[in-house]
This record gives C-alpha cells, structure tokens and sequence, in this order.
C-alpha cells in the first residue's frame, strides 16, 4: 500500500522503432486498487497544489464506485483538458507533493487515475447556450487559450480562438511528441471544446493577419495566450552550420508536420550521432524524437542530474531508451565539413558552484578541459523567449524588459478588457501552469464583463 | 477557404495563382510573405505576395516548381483550393524617404520586384529597374514591370531577350553613366544577390535585399531561416525578409539554403512519380 501501482510501458525495443505512446495507462482493476490508496483526507492539500484545482478526492472516490461518469464531471468542471494534464503535467512537484501518502511512502497516483478517467470516460459533450451578450476573442490555441476558452464558454459567452498555425493546440501539437502526448488525445479534447460552441479561425496571425486593435473594436474582451516560441542559441561559432537546429524546428518538424510518417513531405535530415544541448522536458522530448529515428543521442547539460528541470520520469525514460547523458558538460563551439556540414561540437567540463538566483548551483568552466563529440546534427534545446510578433505591432499592451506580457495579480494587462496568461507572461513554464493562468483569466473577464454590464 | 480564382503559366517552371484571402489583401503591403501549404501532407513554404487587391480580396503568389511542395501546389487549379495560406507576414519594404531607386530582379525574384518596383512608382520615385534571366524562355513579368518603372532594362545570359550579360554589369553601367540611386533593392538568387552587394559597397550605395530561406512556420517558431547579419543572427521571418545586403554573410545563407537538396531531391522523384500520366488541360 506504500507505493504506487506501477503503470505499463510500451516494451523498450518497440519504443526504438516506433512512436507509440510509452505509458500505457492503468486499466479497471489497475485504477480502483490504486483508489483504494486515497484517504480522502477532509485538508485536501492536493487540491491547492493543482493549479486548476481539480477536486481530486472526489474524482477518486467515484473511481471506487467505478463511476467514470461523475469522475470526468468532477474533473471537468476544472480542467476541460484531463487527457492532457493527466499526461504531461509534473503531478510530483504539484498535487502529488503534498499527498498526505507521501509522508510514509508514495503518493496517490493522481495523474495516472486522471489519465484513466479522460481515457475511459464515454460520454459526449454538451453545447452550451450563449447566455451572455459578449465576445471574447483568445490568441492562441495552446493550453492558456484552451483553458480560458473552456471557463468562458461554460458561463455564457462567445468565444472564438485565433490560431496562427494550420492545427489547433500550440505546443500540444507541435512541440510534445505523439509518444508522450498522442495527438488523438489533443484531437478528441479540442473536439469537445469545439462541441460546447467554442470557435477556432487558423491561419491567422494577430499583429498581421488582424491587429490586436481590430480585435478589441470587435469583441468585448480579450485574452492573449501567445506563447514562448522564439528559440533561444547559444551564440557560439558554428551555430549556423547545417545540422543545427532548434529542438522547436526539430520537434515541429516531427510533430506538426509528421517527418517521420512517409507520406509527408517535410524533410528531416538523416541524423546519425545528435547532440542534444539542455536539461529540460523539451530537451528530453527532441532527444528520445532522435532515437526514434534510429540516431544515437548525447543530452548535453551544463549542470547535474539533480538540477535538472525535465521530469523524473521523462529522464528515466530517456535513459531506458539509450539516451547517452553528458552531465556537467557545455559546448563552446560547432565545427563542419566544407560543406558546411556538422562534423563535431566542442564541450568544456564544468563544475557547480554556489547557487544562482534560481537556487540551482551555478555551472563554471573548467579550466582548459575539452571534450569532443562526433555528432552530425545539434539540437538546441536551451528554452524560448515570448514570441515577438504580436509585441511589436501593438502598443495597447505593455510588455516587459524580458519581452514579457506585463499583467496584474488578476491576470489583467494594462489595456482594459485585456488579459494575458500562459508562457507569454512567465516565459517557457508548464502545460498545466499555462491552463491555471487562461482559467484565471477567464474568471477576471467574467468578472470584467458582469460589472461592465452594470455599469 | 483560399480558393483559386486565376491561373497563370509564365513560363514552363513558374505559375501565378490569384487566391481568394481577403483579411490578408487588406493588410499586406510590398515586401511581405505569405506561407503556402497546399495539402495536409505538403510542406510549409514561404512565397511573396506579388499582388493584391483590398477591395476584391484577392493575393497573388508566383512560384518556380522546385520540390515538392511547389509541384503539389502547381497540381491544384481553378475552384479548388489550398489548404492554408498564412499572413501577410515578415516585415514591409521601406520604401519612405527614396528619390531615386534601382530595383533588381533576378529570375523569379522578379515576382517580388514587381510589388517593390509598384510601391516605389507609385510614391512617385524614380525607379530604374534591372531584370535578368538565363534565356527569353525563362522571362517573367516585364510587361507589368515595365507599368511600374521609369526605364526597364532586360539582361539575359544568352542574348536571346534584351541584352546579353548580367545584372551586375547593367547596373554599374548605370552608375557609371551617372544615375545617382539612394538605394538599390535586389531580389534574385542568393549569388546574384552576393554580386550585387560587392558591386554596390564600392561604390557606396545603400543596398537592401529580401532573402528566401528556408521556413516552416513563418512566425519565429523554428529558426530555421537564420541569417547572419553584421555578425548576428537574425530570423529572416519576423526581423526580414529584407536586410542590408552589406551585412549579410551570403555564403553562409548559399550553404543553408542547400541543406536539404538531397532529401528534397528524393521527394521530388518521388512526387514526379506519383504524378506521372496526371495532366492538366
């Protein structure tokens, strides 16, 4: 009873050569043993540790009754996305973290049993009745926009959602990989949104296709969930060699346009030694992406196993499937061929000292070490800045020195109607984060327009 | 929907469709992109947009069929419809604050020449225009070029259509007979672009050129179109596509471009094959 029951994986070998999902999820028996561990405990600090604030043991407690219908209908009313979140979100530094279980073992396997409710859960959604004279518009389809499009078309309102890509989801879809997110998963919980009445116009760009301007003349409310996409370089020689590449092209290239499928056109350069450069989530997903595609991969990472910010399980994973880590190691330098193809990247050892401002110990060089890697292509997976387009064509919203969207405790930037969450406000974060931001929100404009109306 | 209203064949490699996409006809202005994907399992690519009109809410895009992604736009024809068509994006052509101009158009860059050259004319600059191209075959848009400019002046490497000989001796005949440009902007292929900026920098005229590299999402997602200007990396889809063509660092940008000529080859045959017997009238 100490521990939790242990979730099926996708046999090693088949992972190598396929991108079947790698967690299997619990079946019947797997998810009520695993219910029977939850004390619902009347504090319920998992609830306050879910950045949605999922009712958890209740939902778990109809696992025991083997009620899946009320289960998705308590999850639901806080977080629309359950095949999602049960999937990707850091249960262990979020609502797992304080399981009461915890002090004296594991704690209750609360995302797999979310998991388990979305994939088992039957029935369909239900349209919802514009009730409220108001539209909102959201940017961005990704988990911010999702999420606070959710909240709101719950209460009422009209809502369409601005998507600047062919498909719906933002990072969903194009950065997390069908093996730990399958993109039905993405498909079928858009799908509801889209069956409560929620509107989704691709292909446009706001800050181009429509200025932000145009969109407040036209709506009641606004919620901007723009995301981190810019990639971060290094800016080190050889970066520009060909073989170098963002873990976000590498990644869109895999997810959203589908190289790895045959019948898709956008190419993937045959990649026989990668190096992938950082230690986080992203990182793991472009490295196992790689092996997949039956290349050896080094994850190069300046700090140690401790510090890293990928989760537990994406590590583990990553090592049962051969992924080769080079900790404490940070390249200085690209070199290529005449055909300015990558022939090797130049690492320097380092060493952890006092801790930074982030609380992790700070990585320095040292002196005169080198180490040398064999690799034709590079993956920099060394994080996002906010993405600029809808920054500079508008100057109704403020952002900040770090080209981050400035917004108040309530989620509100410093245009009336206005509202930011997501990656946009905080930089490269969580899935999960992401969502409790647009839910936020979309209770602040809520609020916004109840008051607007009395006014 | 962006359904295709027009279809054009200007020579045997490159084809002009007008599209139905009226929220990008109303924002777009020279200089601007859109990116282009034809069908679900087609690639992302970025085309200028060579014409539009606000008030009928139509684009123009003119392609060279090259890889597969461009055959499988080519196999669309009229009523139908491409599967989405994003922008107007990158930034406009600065085309404020000009007198007198040289525009360059190498091949089918003249497709973006042709609304540079239009927007410059119509602010009533004085635009001098250089087109070249390997032969008479492979020549596109001088009739309309010709609308928007003060002089036209048609090179080719052959003989065959106006002059015989490049760009590049064109042009510093120009300047050396006097013609005094506050700018010169060359759009074309990257080595006749390279040729330009060596010309100009000696002679010390501010050049601009638009570059095409190679993009898949045309919002500064990916990354892959980095460029190097003045020794720093720039993303040619949100911080361009035009640049000043003294910084840039063109055999760097010769040797991106190159990156996936054996995959795109593969593809192509590949593509060739499938459609094979497929003609349209």
């Amino acid at each position: 009873m100490n521990s939790k029951h242990e979730m099926r994986l996708l046999e090693i070998a088949k992972r190598l050569t396929t991108f079947e999902e790698v967690a299997l999820g619990y079946n019947e028996e797997e998810a009520y043993l695993e219910s029977l561990r939850c004390l619902n405990c009347k504090t319920k600090p998992c609830v306050s540790a879910c950045p949605v604030a999922i009712d958890i043991p209740r939902f778990i407690m109809k696992i025991k009754e083997k009620d899946i219908t009320s289960a998705h209908h308590i999850i639901t009313e806080a977080n629309l996305l359950p095949g999602v979140c049960g999937r990707v979100c850091p249960q262990e530094s979020q609502c797992e973290s304080t399981c009461v279980r915890a002090i004296k073992g594991e704690a209750v396997a609360i995302g797999r049993l979310e998991r388990y409710v979305a994939d088992n859960y039957q029935g369909e959604a239900h349209p919802q009745v514009a009730k409220k004279d108001y539209q909102v518009a959201i940017i961005g389809s990704g988990p911010a926009g999702l999420a606070c499009a959710g909240v709101l078309i719950e209460k009422g309102y009209t809502v369409t959602i601005y998507e600047a890509m062919h498909e719906n989801g933002g990072v969903l879809v194009y950065g997390i990989p069908e093996f730990r997110l399958p993109k039905r998963i993405v498909k079928a919980e858009i799908e509801t949104l889209k069956q409560m009445g929620v509107k989704f116009e691709n292909n446009v760009v706001v800050g181009k296709t429509v200025l932000l301007e145009d969109l407040k003349q036209e709506n009641d409310a606004i919620f901007i969930g723009t995301g981190a996409g810019l990639p971060k370089f290094m800016n080190i020689p050889g970066e520009n060699y060909n073989g170098v590449l963002s873990a976000n092209e590498f990644l869109t290239r895999m997810n959203l346009m589908k190289a790895y499928q045959e019948k898709y056109d956008t190419p993937l350069k045959k990649m026989t030694n990668v190096a992938v450069v950082g230690g986080g989530n992203v990182a793991m997903d472009a490295a196992r992406s790689a092996r997949r595609m039956g290349a050896h991969v080094y994850l190069i990472y300046r700090r140690g196993f401790q510090e890293m910010p990928a989760r537990l399980e994406e590590i583990h994973h990553a090592q049962e499937e051969g992924i080769i880590f080079k900790n404490l190691t940070n390249p200085v330098a690209i070199t290529a061929n005449n055909e300015g193809r990558v022939t090797n990247i130049i690492c320097q050892e380092m060493v952890l000292g006092e801790p930074d401002a982030s609380g992790r110990r700070r990585p320095m060089a040292k002196e005169g070490s080198e180490v040398v890697f064999d690799v034709d292509t590079v993956i920099m997976a060394i994080g996002n800045y906010p993405n600029p387009l809808l920054r500079t064509s508008t100057s109704l919203v403020e952002y900040d020195k770090y080209n981050c969207l400035v917004v108040d405790e309530n989620n509100k930037t410093t245009c009336d109607g206005i509202y930011g969450g997501g990656d946009v406000v905080t930089g490269a974060a969580t899935v999960i984060l992401a969502m409790g931001a647009g839910k936020k929100a979309a209770y602040a404009i809520d609020l916004y327009l109840q008051n607007g109306k009395e006014r | 929907m962006f359904k295709i209203m027009e279809e054009k064949v200007l020579n045997k490699d490159v084809k002009l469709f007008r599209i139905e996409a009226s929220k990008i006809a109303k924002m777009c202005l020279p200089g601007q992109f859109v990116i282009v994907h034809a069908t679900e399992e087609a690639e992302r690519i970025p085309l200028t947009i060579a014409d539009y009109s606000r008030t009928e809410g139509w684009i123009t895009i003119i392609f060279q069929l090259v890889g597969s992604a461009t055959m499988k736009l080519a196999q669309l024809t009229v009523g139908e419809a491409i599967r989405d068509v994003v922008g107007p994006l990158g930034r406009p052509s600065n085309l404020d604050n000009l007198t007198k101009v040289c525009v360059i158009g190498g091949g089918v860059g003249c497709a973006i020449a042709l609304p540079v050259a239009r927007g410059l004319f119509e602010k009533n600059v004085d635009v001098e225009t250089i087109i070249g191209f390997r032969n008479r075959d492979l020549m596109i848009l001088e009739e309309e070029l010709k609308q928007y400019s003060n002089h036209l002046h048609v090179m080719t490497d052959d003989g065959s259509a106006g002059e015989k000989g490049l760009v590049t001796q064109k042009l510093e005949e120009l300047i050396q007979n006097g013609h005094q440009f506050d700018e010169v902007i060359a759009i074309g292929p990257l080595i006749m672009m390279k040729f330009v900026a060596l010309l100009t920098k000696k002679y010390k005229i501010k050049t601009v050129v638009s570059m095409n590299p190679i993009m898949i999402d045309g919002t500064g997602m990916c990354g892959c179109c980095r460029v190097s200007v003045g020794g720093k990396t720039k993303f040619a889809c949100v911080d361009g596509p035009d640049f000043d063509a003294h910084e840039i660092d063109f055999d760097e940008a010769m040797m991106r471009n190159k990156m996936y000529v054996p995959e795109e080859t593969e593809k192509r045959e590949q593509t060739c094959n499938l459609f094979k017997g497929v003609t349209h009238e």
